[in-house]
């Protein structure tokens, strides 16, 4: 009975409810999107990097895994690298921030980098056959509904779109690797090289060969392994507290929604107080009453903020997809549903706590 | 009084604050009450019915003298012995009824009996009162849904449920018309009847009161003598 009094209470004002659940919702969605986000985003710069097909990867000095800087490698160390011991292929690439939290644009030497990594796959169109020539992945051209043959914009500058390729292999946009240097003014310098070894088994043990090299020491060498695990949420700088204050401002909006709703709640059932405790209701009753209702609050409104997930990465897909990429991280449907029964068990304190010190007179003579 | 008393008051006083005014609305009142005993206390308003109402029902503690209903002292209570004194000691028949809004009228009589402990609903007795209240085809209605007379029968039927040792009711006719009151008068001196259940109603309705097997008045906080003078 006192579930089924619950159940109806929350059925009397039906609109109330709704928009409380529907706060709930948008609370715990606000998590699980910038969660999804973050994973999302970090796991696609890690499959991109993955698709390469390299098995080291060496970065200019004073730079770390998640942070570029400008273009410093010159030219000739690829051709140092190619004469090291076990080395059997080497890829410089110069590397340009676009717009977008881990997009570029990337100059690439076509022919190597077919060589290197086995080549695009292309959608539409092909490879570039003038300096004013790009191609771009199939994300970032629906996002700009770009197609092969069409303008583009980027740099200041316009370009024609000469392929689009699918999706994972380093970068969005590729451009001749001469024509991106002498644009941004890092002529004969790469920002990364990577490197293909004789035998993968070996990759630790070489990578510690080329770090031995008096030449190579300032540089961070990773084997691809090693860099793509240190694409990580707590390697992203600042992402970690940005998280943690995104679940903070839940903890205090969901805390808002349920007190404001019950304490309005509260007041409008003091009558209803007064009836429960004249057939004998404890306070604890009344308070096990607004937290039961508050808890199925806060449970339909997670579960509405889990479906409202899937809504905004359906959003994010359609018309964002270069820009942001959203993944639906299982591991934090507990945790935002936990917050959000716990921000609204807060909210729901003081109303209680009122609605159970009510005396009982003076609540039945509420009008 | 052919019975022992089962409500025993002996110069009860109540004294609450409003504002910064002391309101002496109990001075010193003596009542008993027997066993099985329909007693109307009638009285204008501001006469400290209504005050007492609220001490014998637990809602409010007195501030002096001796209360015993049912053997308990009701003065040496804590605000939880109280709590729990209403559940099943007492039954309460209100003026406006205070059916819950969002339950039925089957709902509202079970939430009385879980809180009291209870399991009567399906009793043949109870089944009895159900049916001389008339309520069967309206069981399953919520208090919208019903008239005033209907309401105020739920809530007899909801007081009686826990099988109180006493029924208080508070004007319980002071919301319906004629027919009505007349309806819900008769089921209590029903009730009283064929059970021997203890009502003490509170009125300011000559002819209610003439329900009841005594009348007393009440008048400036005190009860007046039971030769009960007619005031109307």
């Amino acid at each position: 009975m006192t579930n089924k009094l619950v159940l109806e209470n929350l059925k009397h004002r039906p609109i109330r409810t709704l928009l409380v659940v529907f706060a709930i919702a948008i609370q715990v969605n606000l998590m699980l999107t910038l969660v999804g986000m973050s994973h999302g985003m970090l796991n696609d710069f890690q499959r991109r990097s993955r698709g390469v097909g390299a098995d080291i990867i060496i970065r200019p000095p004073n730079t770390s895994v998640l942070s570029m800087s400008a273009p410093s490698m010159k030219e000739a160390m690829v051709g140092y690298l190619l004469e090291q011991p076990h080395i059997s292929d080497a890829l410089g690439v110069t590397v340009h921030n676009m717009e977008g939290f881990l997009n570029s644009a990337t100059g690439i030497d076509i022919k190597k980098f077919d060589q290197f990594s086995g080549g695009f796959t292309f959608k539409s169109g092909g490879s570039w056959k003038t300096k004013n020539d790009v191609i771009v992945d199939e994300y970032y051209a629906a996002q700009r509904k770009l197609k092969v043959g069409g303008p583009v914009t980027m740099m200041n500058r316009d370009w024609n779109v000469s392929g689009i390729v699918e999706s994972g292999k380093m970068s969005r946009i590729f451009m001749d690797v001469d024509v991106l240097q002498d644009l941004t003014g890092n002529t004969g310098k790469y920002s990364q090289i990577y490197l293909k070894v004789d035998d993968a088994k070996n990759v630790d043990a070489i990578v510690d060969q080329i770090k031995a090299l008096p030449a190579m020491k300032e540089y961070p060498i990773y084997s691809m392994q090693a860099f793509t695990s240190l694409i990580s949420i707590d390697n992203a700088p600042g992402l970690r507290p940005f998280l943690n204050v995104i679940v903070g401002l839940a903890v205090v909006v969901g805390f808002l929604v349920v007190f404001l709703s019950l304490y309005t709640a509260v007041l409008e059932r003091t009558r209803e107080i007064g009836i429960l405790k004249s057939l004998g209701a404890t306070p604890s009753f009344v308070i096990g009453l607004l937290f039961r209702e508050t808890i199925a609050l806060s449970i339909v409104g997670s579960m509405m903020g889990v479906g409202l997930s899937y809504a905004t990465q359906w959003l994010i897909a359609t018309l964002i997809p270069a820009s942001l990429q959203m993944q639906i991280v299982y591991e934090w449907w507990p945790i935002s549903m936990a917050v959000a029964v716990f921000a609204s068990l807060i909210g729901a304190l003081y109303p209680g706590y009122k609605a159970a010190r009510q005396d009982a007179v003076e609540a039945l003579a509420y009008e | 009084m052919s019975k022992p008393p089962i409500i025993e008051i002996r110069d009860l006083k109540k004294k609450y604050r409003v504002g910064e005014v002391d309101v002496h609305a109990l001075r010193g009142a003596n009542l008993s009450v027997g066993d099985g005993e329909f007693l109307a206390i009638v009285g204008h308003s501001g006469s400290g019915k209504s005050t007492l109402f609220n001490i014998l029902g637990g809602l409010t503690p007195a501030t002096s003298g001796d209360i015993h209903l049912g053997g308990q002292d009701l003065l040496a209570m804590t605000d939880l012995d109280r709590t729990k004194m209403r559940r099943g000691t007492v039954g309460f028949v209100f003026q406006k009824y205070n059916l819950l809004p969002t339950l039925t009228a089957h709902d509202n009589i079970a939430l009385a009996e879980q809180l009291a402990g209870t399991h009567n609903m399906n009793q043949p007795w109870f089944q009895e009162v159900l049916a001389s209240l008339g309520l069967a085809n309206r069981i399953l209605h919520k208090p919208r849904a019903l008239s005033g007379g209907e309401q105020q029968r739920v809530a007899i039927a909801r007081a009686l449920v826990t099988q109180p040792k006493i029924l208080l009711a508070d004007e319980p006719t002071g919301n319906l018309d004629t027919e009505n009151s007349i309806a819900v008068l008769e089921i209590m001196r029903s009730i009283n009847k064929k059970y021997g259940q203890t009502i003490l109603m509170i009125t300011h309705n000559p002819e209610a009161a003439d329900f009841a097997d005594r009348k007393v008045r009440m008048k400036d906080g005190r009860v007046l003598d039971d030769g009960f003078e007619p005031i109307f």
